[in-house]
C-alpha cells in the first residue's frame, strides 16, 4: 500500500513551503523556472503512476503532454478562445482520450513490446503534428494572448502574470499529489499496485487486469495533460518537440532519479534534473554529454533514486538512535 | 503516374526496406538473444554514416572509406558491450531503456564534438553515379540498385550464417531459450559480445551505404531507430524472418504513403503497426 513515511513527510513539507514561499522573495527568472519544474513534477508523478505503481513502462508519455499543449494552441490561436475554464478541461479530455486509444492498443502487450509500442504511438503523434502545416510544422506555433480564468467577461485570474501562473501551477501540483496519494490508498490504487507485484495472482483473484491497466494509463494521460497545459501557457509556444521521445525519455529519467514508486521522489527528480540542466547548459555547449553520463551513473549507482537514498538514510539514522517502542500495527 | 513511376517507387521502397532490415535484424537479435532493449542502436547507424563521410573524404574513395569503417564499428560495438551493456543483463528493461538513452546523448555529443552538427554529403563514386533510363523522362540511379544488391548479398550471408553454421545454431537456440543454451555450457558472454558487435556493425554498415543517397545529419539515428522498432514490433522480437518481412512491409508502406498521402506520410507506418498489433499482438513471427 502507498504510505507516506515520516522522513518523506518532512521532505514534502519542506518542498511545499519552499515552492509556496519562493515567489515572495525570488527573482523573475527563477519564478519562471520553478513554474516549469512544478509542471514537470506533475508530469513525472503521472508517469510514476504507470512505472512505479502499475508496472507499465511507457516510453511515449510525452504524447499526452504534447496533445494537451496543442489543444491549448488550438483554442487560443485557431478559435481565439481564452477562457481557461474551457481550455483546461478540454486539454485534459483530449489527453485522456488519446491515452484511452493508445492504452487500449498497447496494454494487450507486455515487456519490451509495451515499451516499443508506446514509443511508436507517441512518435506517430509527433509525426502528425510535424507534417501538418495547420499545426505549424517543425517550427511550431507562437501565441501572444495567454489563457485566463474568467467567468463571462470578467477576468478572475490572468495567467499572463507569471506570479498568477506560478500559484496556479503550485495548486495543481498539490492537487495532483493529494489526488494520487488518495487514489493509491483506494481499492483501485491497491489493485494496480497488486498488478505490478504479481499480475497472475491478481488475475486469479478475479481482477480484470487490462481494465485496471487501462484506467491507470488514462489517469496518467490526463495528469500529463495538465502539465502540458501549464507548459504551453508558460512558454506561449508549442512545437513537435513537446511530444518527442527525448521528452518522454527525460521525464522517465526524472522518475528514476527521484526514485520510482514515490510521489515526492518524482517532484525531487524534476527539480534536480531541471536545475542540473539549467546550470550546466550555460557552461558548456556539449552539456548533454554530462547529462548522458549522469543518466548512466544514476542507473548504475542510484537505481532507487533520491527518495530511496533519503529513506535508507533515515532508516540508518533511526537504527543508530536508541530503539523506540513501536506503537500501532 | 504511369507504370515506370510505380516501378521506381517500388524499387525505392525495397531499397529502404533493405536498409531497415540491416538495422532491425541487429535490434531484434539483441532483444531476442540478450534480452536487451538497445535504444542506442540507431546511433550506430548515425555513426556509420558520419564515419563513411569522414573516411571517404580522408581516402577520397567511398569503398575504402566503408572498408576502413567496418572494423571501427565492430570495435565500437565490442567496446560498448564489454564496458556498458554487460552491466544490464540482469537489470529490468526500465534501466536498459535509461542506460541506452544516456548512451544516445553521449554518442550524439561525441559526434557533435568530433564531426560537428552540419548536414554533410557523400559523393557517389563515379562508376556507380549513372542512371538506368526507364522511359524518356524517368530513370533509376545505379547507386540505389547497388545498395539493394549489396544488402541482398548481406541478407543472404546472414541467412546462411544463421541457418548453416554452428554459431548460427547457437544464436537461434539463444533466441528461443536463453537459459537452456547457458545450461548446455555454451560461452554465453562470448555469444552476447559477438551478437552485439555484429548488430552494431550491420547498423553502421547500413548508415555507410545510405550516406551517399540520404545525406548525413545528426538526427538520422533517432529516425531510423523508431522505424526499426516498428519493424521489430511487426516482425516479432527475435525473429530474423519477421524483421525481413517487417522491413519490406514498412519500406514499401512508407514510400507509397509519401506518394499517396503527402501530408500524412509520417502516420502511415504506425497505422500499419496498429493493424498488425490488433491482429497479432506478438508480431507476425513472434512467439506467444
Amino acid at each position: 500500500m502507498y504510505a507516506i513515511s515520516r522522513s518523506s513527510l518532512i521532505v514534502l513539507i519542506l518542498l511545499g513551503l519552499g515552492f509556496g514561499i519562493y515567489p515572495l522573495v525570488g527573482d523573475s527568472y527563477y519564478i519562471r523556472l520553478l513554474t516549469k519544474i512544478m509542471a514537470l513534477g506533475i508530469f513525472a508523478m503521472s508517469l510514476d503512476l504507470l512505472i512505479g505503481f502499475t508496472g507499465l513502462i511507457s516510453l511515449g508519455h510525452a504524447a499526452f503532454f504534447g496533445v494537451s499543449a496543442y489543444t491549448v494552441v488550438w483554442f487560443v490561436v485557431k478559435m481565439e478562445i481564452l477562457n481557461a475554464f474551457l481550455i483546461f478541461p478540454a486539454a485534459l479530455a483530449v489527453a485522456g482520450l488519446c491515452a484511452l486509444v493508445i492504452g487500449w492498443l498497447s496494454i494487450r502487450t507486455a515487456g519490451i513490446y509495451f515499451i516499443m509500442i508506446t514509443l511508436a504511438f507517441a512518435q506517430m503523434l509527433h509525426a502528425f503534428f510535424k507534417d501538418q502545416h495547420y499545426w505549424g510544422g517543425t517550427d511550431g506555433i507562437n501565441f501572444n494572448d495567454k489563457p485566463m480564468l474568467m467567468v463571462g467577461d470578467t477576468v478572475l485570474f490572468d495567467l499572463s502574470n507569471k506570479i498568477n501562473l506560478y500559484y496556479l501551477t503550485f495548486s495543481l501540483m498539490v492537487a495532483a499529489f493529494i489526488f494520487l496519494a488518495v487514489l493509491l490508498r483506494s481499492p483501485f490504487g491497491r489493485a494496480i499496485q497488486g498488478v505490478k507485484v504479481n499480475e497472475g495472482r491478481m488475475r486469479a483473484m478475479g481482477y480484470n487486469i487490462n481494465h485496471l491497466k487501462l484506467m491507470s494509463f488514462v489517469i496518467a494521460g490526463c495528469l500529463a495533460g495538465a502539465a502540458g497545459f501549464i507548459e504551453a501557457t508558460r512558454t506561449s509556444f508549442v512545437n513537435p518537440e513537446y511530444l518527442s521521445w527525448h521528452a518522454s525519455g527525460n521525464v522517465m529519467v526524472m522518475v528514476i532519479l527521484g526514485g520510482m514508486g514515490s510521489l515526492y521522489g518524482s517532484l525531487l527528480g524534476a527539480l534536480a534534473l531541471t536545475l542540473l540542466g539549467d546550470n550546466i547548459s550555460s557552461l558548456w555547449d556539449h552539456w548533454l554529454l554530462i547529462m548522458g553520463g549522469f543518466v548512466i551513473a544514476v542507473v548504475m549507482f542510484m537505481p532507487d533514486g533520491i527518495s530511496g537514498s533519503i529513506e535508507s538514510l533515515s532508516r540508518r539514522f533511526r537504527k543508530a538512535s536508541p530503539p523506540r517502542e513501536e506503537t500501532g500495527p | 503516374m504511369d507504370i515506370s513511376y510505380y516501378l521506381i517507387q517500388t524499387l525505392n521502397g525495397i531499397q529502404y526496406g533493405f536498409l531497415l532490415f540491416l538495422v532491425a535484424s541487429g535490434l531484434t537479435l539483441i532483444f531476442g538473444i540478450m534480452g536487451i532493449i538497445n535504444l542506442a542502436h540507431g546511433s550506430f547507424f548515425m555513426i556509420g554514416a558520419y564515419l563513411c563521410w569522414w573516411l571517404t573524404s580522408l581516402f577520397d574513395n567511398l569503398f575504402l572509406g566503408i572498408l576502413a569503417g567496418i572494423p571501427l564499428a565492430v570495435f565500437l560495438g565490442l567496446f560498448i558491450e564489454r564496458f556498458g551493456i554487460v552491466y544490464l543483463y540482469k537489470r529490468d528493461h526500465l534501466y536498459q531503456v535509461l542506460f541506452t538513452f544516456g548512451l544516445i546523448l553521449i554518442f550524439g555529443e561525441m559526434r557533435s564534438i568530433l564531426w560537428g552538427n552540419e548536414v554533410q554529403g557523400v559523393m557517389i563514386p563515379e562508376m556507380l553515379s549513372g542512371a538506368i533510363p526507364l522511359t524518356d523522362t524517368q530513370s533509376y540511379p545505379v547507386y540505389r540498385l547497388f545498395i539493394s544488391l549489396v544488402c541482398t548479398a548481406l541478407a543472404a550471408a546472414l541467412y546462411l550464417v544463421i541457418q548453416r553454421t554452428r554459431l548460427g545454431m547457437t544464436i537461434r537456440a539463444g533466441a528461443s531459450n536463453r537459459e537452456m543454451v547457458q545450461a548446455l555450457g555454451i560461452d554465453i558472454a562470448k555469444l552476447f559480445a559477438i551478437v552485439f558487435a555484429m548488430g552494431a556493425a550491420l547498423a553502421a554498415f547500413a548508415g555507410m551505404v545510405a550516406a551517399p543517397v540520404q545525406s548525413v545529419f545528426p538526427t538520422m539515428g533517432d529516425e531510423i531507430l523508431i522505424v526499426s522498432l516498428v519493424v521489430v514490433v511487426i516482425g516479432g522480437v527475435g525473429s530474423i524472418k519477421g524483421a525481413f518481412l517487417g522491413a519490406m512491409l514498412i519500406g514499401l508502406a512508407d514510400t507509397f504513403g509519401a506518394v499517396f498521402l503527402p501530408h500524412g506520410a509520417g502516420v502511415v507506418i504506425y497505422t500499419v503497426m496498429a493493424i498488425v498489433l490488433l491482429w497479432r499482438p506478438q508480431g507476425l513471427f513472434g512467439r506467444t
